[in-house]
């Protein structure tokens, strides 16, 4: 469409293929017969196949998701009663306070936000494991889950609310019939992003967990050190290919959601005239 | 009515309290505390009375940190990397950006998705990858090697080039997508009517495209220079020894060598070096966010 196109195509070919190659090799390398992973020697799955044999990875996972599983939710609940106290609290004492402690984390260093969480922990004399570990991934990311959750609130048209109030309801059957459905997808895609969070977590796991509780993370962390192995391949190609089906077909999922929408306007549209 | 909306307010408000700020006082108290051979290994402890510990207090730490140069040379270092990270970043993510504003209508929301989904892709395991590319035997040398344009392998793995290459790839999400949303917002007719008054191509670009993302552009650098300061991941893992940047000291002097007073007044020192960037970048976005209203 315009002359300089060549380079727009250029670019985006250029940068997608830094983007996407280091994780294409990767994914092609487990595959790899080879205990030395640079050098293709055949196709074969034996990798995944240890890898499933390795008690100390599925122990390692299963840590990791319950830790997961529990601190998106709850950060997911507290994320969204923060949202919804900055967007429609009004004022009250300390709210500059309030906002800052919610921003402030998305910017902070890990390995600052993992040593004071630690010295908390200590200083109170908290044993660390599984519930330390959860309360920290739950600070830092309801903070994520709030910034989401907001921005969809602040977008909404609060006379929705008012007229569910008009009409009867209690404010909390006016927030769990007219606000709740409204700002779902984003209570949902604030509760995803928490779980990745939290599933990705190496820095602050390290400073908080303790001699029972390695995730699966730390235990990467310390295999990776040694340097490249297939059976770490295999495990990042799956948990790869987990997020690329979880993003698709979220994204198709809204996509459908999108076009019913403009379906039902056009219906209202035409019911109306 | 108000004992719910007190409710609402106090639960996360005191939740943050206690689990975001005052672990950082607790940092900042220990780091004006003396090491001790004991767990917790620092003294003085709240046990002692408020007043003796005060007492106590000194800027011993502080001043440790400007004696040994290995602590101001990492500091030095990470603002470096970070910077010259930031640049690089810039530099391959706003052509991308811009490609992507500039691409057709129904190409840009696989284009989005294409950008976001690294983003939930494990860190780890990005940064990971890159170990089988750039090590001695890795894919880069054996594909330079097998075109000929080198003879020997290069070393790039534990060098700090490895360190830009590893900030730039897991960052570059970051630069991209606010740059982008400046762009696709950008009104058109703009840049037509400064060619139809005689510009260059390349000089309604640099008079128009450009300061009119500006703002785009200042999210996106400080989204990659705030987190790469206090980068542990990537250095540890790409950077070898010889790469000093703060965030492994930190991590190495509180694992290691067990100095946790030593530690905290390393991260109340970094703390201090973010409250700029972070402050500007704040506004930055307020800024925004009133322009769009």
């Amino acid at each position: 469409m315009r002359r300089a196109s060549w380079f727009n195509v250029t670019a985006l070919t250029l940068g997608f293929a830094f983007l996407y190659l280091p994780m294409v090799l990767l994914v092609i390398y487990s595959f790899n017969s080879s205990k030395l992973v640079t050098v293709w020697a055949g196709f074969s799955t034996k990798w995944y196949g240890e890898l499933l044999q390795n008690e100390a990875f599925l122990d390692a996972a299963v840590i990791t998701l319950k830790v997961a599983v529990a601190s998106s939710t709850l950060a997911t609940i507290l994320g969204t009663m923060a949202a919804y106290v900055l967007v429609r609290g009004g004022r009250f004492l300390g709210r500059t306070l309030f906002s800052g402690m919610i921003y402030a984390p998305l910017v902070m260093p890990e390995v600052i936000t993992g040593l004071s969480l630690l010295l908390l922990f200590i200083g109170i004399g908290l044993d660390r494991g599984v519930l330390t570990i959860v309360l920290a991934h739950t600070t830092f990311s309801m903070c994520y889950v709030s910034v989401v959750v907001s921005s969809r609130l602040v977008s909404f048209d609060r006379s929705l609310e008012e007229a569910a109030l008009d009409l009867g309801c209690s404010p909390f059957d006016a927030f769990r019939l007219v606000t709740l459905p409204i700002i779902a997808p984003a209570v949902i895609s604030g509760w995803l992003l928490a779980f990745t969070l939290s599933l990705d977590d190496l820095v602050i796991a390290s400073f908080t967990t303790g001699p029972s509780s390695t995730t699966l993370p730390i235990k990467i962390w310390s295999a990776v050190r040694l340097g490249v192995s297939p059976e770490i391949n295999a495990l990042s190609t799956i948990m790869i290919g987990i997020v690329t089906v979880g993003v698709i077909s979220a994204s198709l999922v809204s996509k459908r959601n999108a076009v019913k929408a403009q379906q039902d306007m056009q219906a209202a549209e035409r019911g109306a005239t | 009515m108000n004992m719910r909306r007190f409710f609402l307010i106090a639960v996360p408000y005191v939740w943050l309290l206690a689990l975001f700020l005052i672990p950082f006082f607790i940092v900042f108290k220990i780091s004006l505390s003396d090491l001790a051979l004991s767990i917790p290994p620092y003294t003085p402890t709240m046990k002692d009375g408020i007043g003796q510990m005060i007492k106590a207090f000194d800027f011993e730490n502080f001043v440790f940190l400007t004696t040994d140069d290995l602590y101001w040379k990492a500091y030095l270092s990470s603002l470096k990397i970070a910077l010259f990270s930031t640049v690089l970043a810039l530099l391959v993510g706003y052509p991308m950006a811009y490609g992507m504003a500039r691409a057709p209508e129904e190409w840009r929301p696989t284009l989005m998705m294409l950008v976001i989904l690294p983003f939930w892709t494990s860190f780890l395991i990005r940064v990971y990858a890159w170990v089988g590319i750039l090590s001695n035997e890795g894919f880069l040398n054996q594909f330079l090697l097998w075109t000929g344009v080198i003879s020997t392998p290069l070393a790039i793995m534990n060098t700090t080039t490895a360190v830009y290459i590893g900030i730039v790839y897991t960052y570059l999400p970051f630069m991209i997508l606010p740059i982008y949303a400046a762009l696709d917002r950008l009104d058109e007719s703009l840049i037509e009517a400064a060619q139809d008054l005689g510009c260059s191509r390349t000089k309604a670009f640099w008079l128009v495209t450009v300061p009119l993302s500006r703002s785009g552009i200042i999210a996106g650098c400080f989204l990659v220079f705030i987190p790469a300061l206090g980068e542990f991941v990537i250095p540890s893992l790409l950077g070898g020894s010889g790469t000093l940047m703060i965030g492994k000291v930190l991590f190495e002097e509180f694992f290691n060598n067990r100095d946790w007073p030593v530690a905290s007044a390393v991260a109340v020192i970094l703390l201090l070096i973010l409250i700029v960037p972070i402050i500007l970048f704040q506004r930055n976005q307020q800024r925004q966010a009133e322009a769009e209203t």
